[in-house]
């Protein structure tokens, strides 16, 4: 997923039919806001990024999990969790860096799923298709001439903490 | 200036992690604990003290049995899908710390029944006298208990190191990225194990020997808590940071008063004295050093879950 932060405007569009489209419990969001200001009067940036679930390749979710319930999804790579099998032990849940993952009243550990169920009939996420800025992109990264691929070679762009070695797959753009 | 703010509000989550609370230190104290019994009760069966009437080594696995029980129960408490337990039996995750001690955990209940088949309760041999006859076989072979004896520290040492990696394979959390938490917990548990002996010993020759050995442990934790600390404040900005959370943070107060002060250093001290014959043997210390080793826990998992790599961002 690309993402970029020069349209994003925070409407919270992505959070509310994320949470329309997964039935979210009241209280709880697989996606969120997150506003950064940096720098020094009078050269201030900011950024407002929509955040979620990065479906690192190398998830710490998963190399923990002892029951196998975090798993990748055989195409693309998407971290899921199969609630039938998740103990709720949480462990996943310390493993995470960006603490994208919470457990769901109903006891197993839930998360961003890329909206795996659109994603198989070729829709695009909630999240991406409601965004009115149009300002968030979502294809195969590993395809060199996908849309996302070509966003990301030729515009500036960065990762949510790559220092953590997770090798997060949400780029975005600035 | 770098202000982050964020529209997420998951329960448990933020504004700081809190997901583990008081089942998950008390697990890896209990868990400490049988490590360390199993370790001392090893020793003893290893250098034939069972010919001793009095010797620890026949009641250390009754008492392993029940904590490590509690402790399982504990852990089970935490589980927030209870019912799906056994999904934990029915795969081996090679990367999973959690997948290893689930099944070091079972694999620990053999070898202290076998621990207690060498002086059996009167309970098991009269509903199954053959138990009888499996004692007579274990007691007459010195190289088979040799043996138990290696095999229960092996099992104990694996539980007790299991309950550090158990963190420590958690790199997002800085404080638990240490590669030396194993070993705190280890010889905390062995610390806190030496004490219970010391205090519950029939045998005077072991009630000495475990003062003496829990003075050692508790000289080598305070080496291994100045390693971990510094090992972190050397490392990156975030584990300084973590390490911080304990020294002058959040966390010091208990970590500096109850873990270092009333833990170790002050017990220590005592019972420097009472081996030195200055003064008699109190049950004090030790019991400052069990508690000590449970705040251990306390502390290194609620600032362990304080701790994060958006700290400094």
């Amino acid at each position: 997923m690309v993402i970029d932060t020069t349209k994003c405007v925070g409407c919270q569009d992505c959070v509310i039919a994320c949470q329309a489209e997964n039935n979210v419990p009241q209280g709880f969001c697989r996606d969120w806001i997150t506003t950064e200001a940096k720098g020094k009067f009078p050269t201030i940036e900011m950024e407002i990024r929509s955040e979620r679930c990065n479906h690192c390749t190398d998830a710490p979710c998963i190399s923990c999990c002892p029951t196998g319930a975090s798993h990748y999804h055989d195409v693309g790579g998407v971290v899921l969790v199969n609630h039938d099998e998740c103990i709720g032990c949480k462990a996943c849940i310390a493993s995470c860096p960006y603490d994208a993952r919470y457990v769901h009243p109903e006891g197993y550990v839930d998360k961003c799923t890329f909206c795996i169920h659109r994603v198989e009939k070729g829709q695009d996420p909630a999240c991406v298709s409601v965004c009115p800025t149009h300002c968030m992109h979502f294809g195969d990264l590993d395809d060199p001439n996908s849309k996302v691929s070509k966003l990301l070679q030729s515009r500036r762009n960065h990762s949510l903490l790559p220092e953590a070695g997770t090798k997060p797959n949400i780029f975005y753009l600035t | 200036m770098n202000e982050i703010t964020t529209t997420r509000h998951n329960p448990f989550i933020d504004p700081t992690l809190q997901v583990w609370n008081w089942e998950i230190p008390v697990y890896l104290f209990l868990g400490g604990m049988v490590a360390g019994m199993m370790i001392i009760s090893g020793y003893f069966l290893f250098k034939g003290r069972h010919k001793e009437e009095n010797c620890s080594c026949y009641y250390l696995p009754y008492i392993s049995f029940v904590l490590l029980s509690v402790g399982m129960l504990a852990l089970f408490l935490d589980l927030e899908h209870k019912l799906y337990v056994w999904r934990l039996y029915t795969t081996f995750q090679i990367t999973s710390a959690m997948s290893w001690g689930s099944w070091i955990l079972v694999l620990v209940y053999p070898i202290l029944f076998v621990n207690i088949l060498l002086r059996p309760p009167k309970m098991l041999t009269d509903k199954f006298p053959i138990v009888i006859e499996w004692q007579k076989v274990l007691l007459e072979k010195t190289s088979w208990i040799k043996n138990i004896g290696v095999l229960t520290m092996f099992f104990g040492a694996g539980i007790g190191l299991y309950t550090g990696v158990l963190l420590s394979s958690l790199g997002a959390r800085p404080l638990w990225s240490s590669s030396i938490l194993w070993m705190l917990f280890l010889i905390s548990g062995l610390s806190g194990a030496a004490a219970f002996v010391h205090v519950i010993a029939k045998d005077a020759y072991e009630r000495v020997l475990l003062a003496k050995a829990d003075n050692a442990f508790l000289i080598i934790e305070l080496f291994v808590i100045a390693l971990f600390i510094i090992g972190l404040k050397t490392a990156t900005e975030v584990q300084a940071s973590a390490a911080d959370l304990l020294l002058v943070g959040k966390f010091a107060s208990s970590f500096w008063v109850f873990v270092i002060g009333l833990g170790i250093i002050i017990p220590l001290f005592i019972q420097l004295l009472a081996v030195n014959h200055k003064i008699n043997h109190t049950p004090l210390a030790p019991l400052m050093v069990i508690i000590g080793g449970l705040i251990l826990r306390f502390v290194i998992v609620s600032a362990g879950q304080y701790s994060h790599w958006f700290a400094l961002n």
